[in-house]
């Protein structure tokens, strides 16, 4: 890991050691969930940098369609893994809130539905990945799949706001009526900040896996390449 | 304090997911480093004349 990123790993841990203490110290008391209140902010900006991850993947994907180079297929790559970590923090901290609250760990309702679909398609990206050999082809299928199952995410967005649902309406964005007090909006703006550079670790990471991957396969071919070219000069 | 033990679940497992995926993309990083360098190494004991 270079200087500049070790600097950033650092940066995030003070950031999220900092939003930590705000969650449980600085932020207030809400009146009826009382203390498991405290839960959504590590479910919704979880939630958001997730969204914002599989945003970022399916604009990768398209720059790989369009140009059709491997830097792009890798930055997709990344950015699917590290959303699909930040929707498994979110399907795990949503059915540990709803149980005291709603009395149920799960319900098929759309919000929790389309996420949980969300979740699988994006489970099925990563693993379509591994049935191709050939770079090009498995980079091609990804971004092709990659696309039609970004469909899901502004469904997943919307879903509170076009269809009653179980889940609580929207508290961004939505509208008259909405809305958190400004303290608890301090705290939410501190710990999504704080997700937002844990992303950037992680897609930083995963691309650089990626990149030595690719290295890593041609290194492998490379002597078969070597003997072909060496057979057809004699 | 009531549910304590909710949210002691909900932030455990949330960042025991965070952390456990960082070392693993850590982990990941280190042994493709390696296997890389083992290979060009490789590859220049076996072609001496480049």
């Amino acid at each position: 890991m270079g200087r500049g990123q070790r600097a950033l790993v650092a940066v995030a841990a003070i950031w999220l050691a900092w939003a930590g203490y705000a969650i449980f110290i600085v932020a207030p008391m809400e009146r009826t969930m009382r203390e498991l209140q405290r839960i959504f902010y590590i479910h919704a900006a979880s939630g958001l940098v997730g969204l914002i991850a599989f945003f970022g993947s399916f604009l990768a994907s398209v720059g790989y369609l369009a140009s059709r180079q491997d830097r792009w297929d890798w930055l997709a790559l990344a950015l699917v893994e590290a959303g699909e970590v930040f929707c498994t923090v979110v399907l795990v901290t949503g059915p540990i809130w709803a149980r005291p609250v709603w009395g149920i760990w799960w319900t098929w309702d759309a919000r929790l539905t389309l996420t949980f679909v969300l979740w699988l398609l994006y489970a099925g990206y990563l693993m379509l990945r591994r049935l191709s050999e050939d770079a090009a082809r498995r980079a091609m299928l990804a971004a092709v799949f990659n696309v039609f199952a970004f469909v899901d995410v502004p469904l997943v967005y919307f879903s509170i706001r076009w269809w009653r649902t179980q889940h609580p309406g929207p508290v961004i964005a939505g509208g008259p009526g909405s809305g958190l007090d400004p303290r608890m909006w301090h705290v939410f703006l501190t710990v999504w900040t704080g997700l937002l550079l844990l992303l950037l670790v992680f897609v930083l990471q995963r691309y650089r896996v990626a990149a030595l991957e690719a290295a890593l396969e041609e290194e492998e071919l490379a002597p078969m390449t070597d003997r072909a070219v060496r057979e057809q000069a004699s | 304090m009531k549910n304590f033990w909710s949210l002691l679940a909900a932030y455990g497992l949330g960042w025991a997911i965070f952390f456990g995926y960082l070392l693993t993309l850590l982990k990941r990083l280190g042994r493709l480093e390696e296997k890389l360098r083992r290979l060009q190494a490789a590859r220049q004991v076996s072609r001496p004349e480049s």
